[in-house]
């Protein structure tokens, strides 16, 4: 199966005829996506030709889903016109709209949260890399040939983390992959993507990546010794940063002892998580685990 | 990248709440004994002088002293200013009028990150030991989340109010700090205390806001603020503030550490998962340099030439997964740079993922004495700790 994204969803793209949409629908249509249509009130009912493929471009993410049926939105619109595009995706009532875009504001990041969730609209990210479900279908900018289906699920903060990952273990391949994003407000939570693995038949073991800041693992550990029957295994960057400087990502700081990467380490051990030092180390935690007899339902 | 939450100082938190119509004491900000003088000269004689940092507990430091007059200010003044409180050195203090304090109340809007939300937060226990009644009886502290569709009306404001037992008098100010956070686009505004005077006004004696920086874009009047009031600093914050500024300038994220193994690599989350990894062999990480996603050469060649510029920086490790990111451009960013640059420091690569082989092979190619290649990012770690040993 996978969680969220599979070969039957129907995509279109927010930003298509921008620099980087046009980029990314060329790599999502090469992975294999079912790309419907781009969305662009300036250029509704034109057609763009992408690798001998023809797209069609609507004026409405709303006219894009009632001509082809479309239920994932993929978003690459500037900052300044995220929360509008957004709030058109969840009026439209798009099932799932994954928001690539970084640097919004927090408070537009906040206001249209919360818009989308009274609408039923699942947000991903903002700032994220979307997800893959390899062999099926990719939403976002995940490069899709490092590695093949299989029965991993992978829940990340970090898009280049998730690519390593993805790359230390491409030979047992996953189920799906989620980059929820590194802002301190995004809309699917690693609490979310374990609860969609834990009750995805097609994935056997969970990866967790996590980052300094915040509680969010934390509260993923809690989750997961209530509700997670599945092996996890945990990776968390940021035990070198030093406290009060942001990292890069928005949500990657550090104030006191709360949100350090090694008070996160120590909240998913306490419930059971082997969480690895390195990527590196994490990959063989995942392969010792799929070694014993219990950690392979196979 | 920049980094994207700005913590204002006092005195620049001040003039946004006074532009919001939030009771503010009179103040001046100098930066000599003599302007404290002159100021507390202007105020009335009796004053109080504030430390301007960015960290909390300065009253606890001595950095807030009471003056009884224009000489006892410029005595005062004297004493905190190029005081060191937490690592920071004060080079400004604030001269403000005294206020006759009848009771200190806290009140604070802040970013409930796993509700996606703002809250107010709002306690009769405000002053200097707030800290601790939150962690002790956080029931003193009251938490209210704010939707955001609707942001604080009166109605929220007095339920604000009733919740954190303030008189219902500070309703107005709730509403205003409310609209200082929305229209500046802040992540912050804290008011601690705030006080209700003996004439029974609301004050807001101190003050935090920090702004959203990726708002920039629609708030033009904080270009030339915030950060570059700081005028004076010691060497090693020049050091660190000029590499800084010239990483900013050159739309690298990038922050300065203490070790002696620079890092550069691409996303922030494999950056600080490399400068694990540096430490777990024993070594310090110099700095924390994210090239972005989809770096070009030219990118790659500024964010090395800024690591290799660096007194501190004994041994390079590039660390790149290439996403959208080619190895090949990061590459050949490493070649042009060393066509500017002298090499005199040993450089380790690590290329994995989309094009790492021609990336690799255009590296092989320079053959270059001080540019090793390593194939695993633990190995490449390993091998730049020990020749920065």
């Amino acid at each position: 199966m996978a969680i969220f994204l599979t070969k039957d969803s129907k995509v279109i793209v927010q930003g298509m005829t921008g620099a980087e949409g046009m980029k990314h629908t060329r790599r999502m249509l090469a992975a294999g996506t079912d790309v419907v249509g781009g969305v662009n009130p300036r250029k509704a009912g034109t057609r763009v030709d992408i690798d001998g493929r023809t797209v069609p471009v609507f004026g409405s993410v709303r006219e894009a889903m009632d001509a082809t049926g479309a239920d994932v939105s993929v978003l690459f619109v500037p900052p300044p016109h995220a929360k509008a595009a957004v709030t058109e995706a969840a009026d439209a009532g798009i099932p799932l709209a994954v928001v690539i875009t970084e640097g919004i504001p927090v408070h537009d990041t906040v206001a249209f949260q919360a818009y989308a969730r009274a609408r039923a609209t699942r947000i991903i990210g903002p700032n994220c890399p979307g997800l893959i479900s390899p062999g099926q279908s990719n939403a976002g900018i995940i490069p899709a040939d490092i590695t093949k289906p299989g029965r991993i699920g992978l829940v990340s903060k970090s898009g280049t983390l998730t690519y390593q990952l993805m790359y230390e273990l491409r030979d047992l391949g996953f189920s799906t992959c989620v980059g929820i994003g590194g802002d301190p407000v995004i809309g699917t939570t690693h609490i979310d993507a374990l609860t969609a693995f834990e009750a995805d038949p097609d994935t056997d073991l969970i990866v967790m990546i996590g980052e300094i800041g915040g509680e969010a693992e934390e509260r993923a550990a809690d989750f997961i010794r209530a509700h997670v029957t599945k092996p996890v295994v945990g990776y968390v960057a940021g035990f070198t940063a030093p406290e009060g400087r942001t990292m890069g990502h928005a949500g990657a700081i550090v104030s006191g002892s709360s949100g350090t990467a090694a008070a996160k380490k120590a909240a998913l051990e306490a419930a059971g998580v082997r969480v690895g030092a390195t990527p590196t180390e994490t990959a063989r935690l995942v392969l010792a685990l799929l070694a014993e007899p219990s950690g392979n339902p196979a | 990248m920049r980094e994207r939450a700005m913590d204002l100082y006092e005195h620049q938190a001040r003039e946004l709440l006074d532009h919001g119509g939030v009771l503010v004491p009179r103040a001046e900000v100098v930066d000599s004994p003599e302007a404290a003088r002159a100021a507390a000269e202007r105020l009335g004689g009796r004053v109080v002088i504030k430390a301007q940092v960015k960290t909390g507990g300065r009253g606890k430091a001595g950095g807030v002293k009471r003056a009884e007059d224009p000489a006892a200010a410029e005595l005062t003044a004297r004493r905190i200013l190029g005081m060191d409180i937490k690592g920071h050195t004060v080079h400004r203090v604030m001269v403000a009028e005294p206020v006759e304090v009848e009771r200190e109340l806290y009140l604070g809007f802040t970013l409930d990150r796993a509700a996606g939300r703002f809250l107010a937060i709002a306690s009769a226990e405000g002053g200097m030991e707030i800290e601790e009644v939150a962690a002790h009886r956080p029931e003193a502290v009251a938490r209210i989340a704010i939707d955001p569709a609707e942001g604080v009306t009166g109605a929220k404001a007095a339920e604000i109010a009733a919740a954190g037992h303030l008189p219902p008098e500070t309703a107005g100010t709730i509403r205003r700090l409310w609209t200082v956070l929305t229209t500046h686009d802040a992540l912050l505004v804290e008011v601690n205390p705030l006080v209700v005077t003996r004439d029974g006004a609301i004050v807001a004696l101190d003050g935090k806001v920090t702004l959203d920086d990726n708002a920039r874009f629609r708030q033009p009047s904080w270009d030339g603020s915030a950060d570059r009031t700081e005028a004076r600093a010691d060497d090693r914050d020049r050091t660190r503030e000029s590499l800084e500024a010239r990483a900013a300038a050159a739309g690298l994220g990038y922050v300065k550490l203490d070790g002696q193994v620079g890092v550069i690599g691409n996303g922030a989350g494999l950056v600080m998962s490399t400068l694990d990894v540096v430490a777990g062999c024993g070594a310090r990480p110099a700095d924390f340099l994210d090239i972005g996603g989809g770096a070009s050469a030219r990118v790659m060649a500024d964010g090395l030439s800024l690591v290799l510029d660096d007194p501190d920086v004994r041994s390079v490790l590039v660390n790149v997964f290439g996403g959208i990111t080619a190895c090949d451009a990061v590459a050949d960013g490493i070649v042009r740079a060393l066509d500017t640059v002298t090499l005199t420091k040993p450089l380790v690569v690590r290329l994995d993922g989309n094009n790492a082989a021609r990336g690799r092979a255009i590296l092989g190619q320079l053959a270059h004495p001080l540019v090793h290649q390593a194939d695993t990012m633990d190995g490449a770690a390993a091998r730049a700790a020990e020749l920065a040993a």
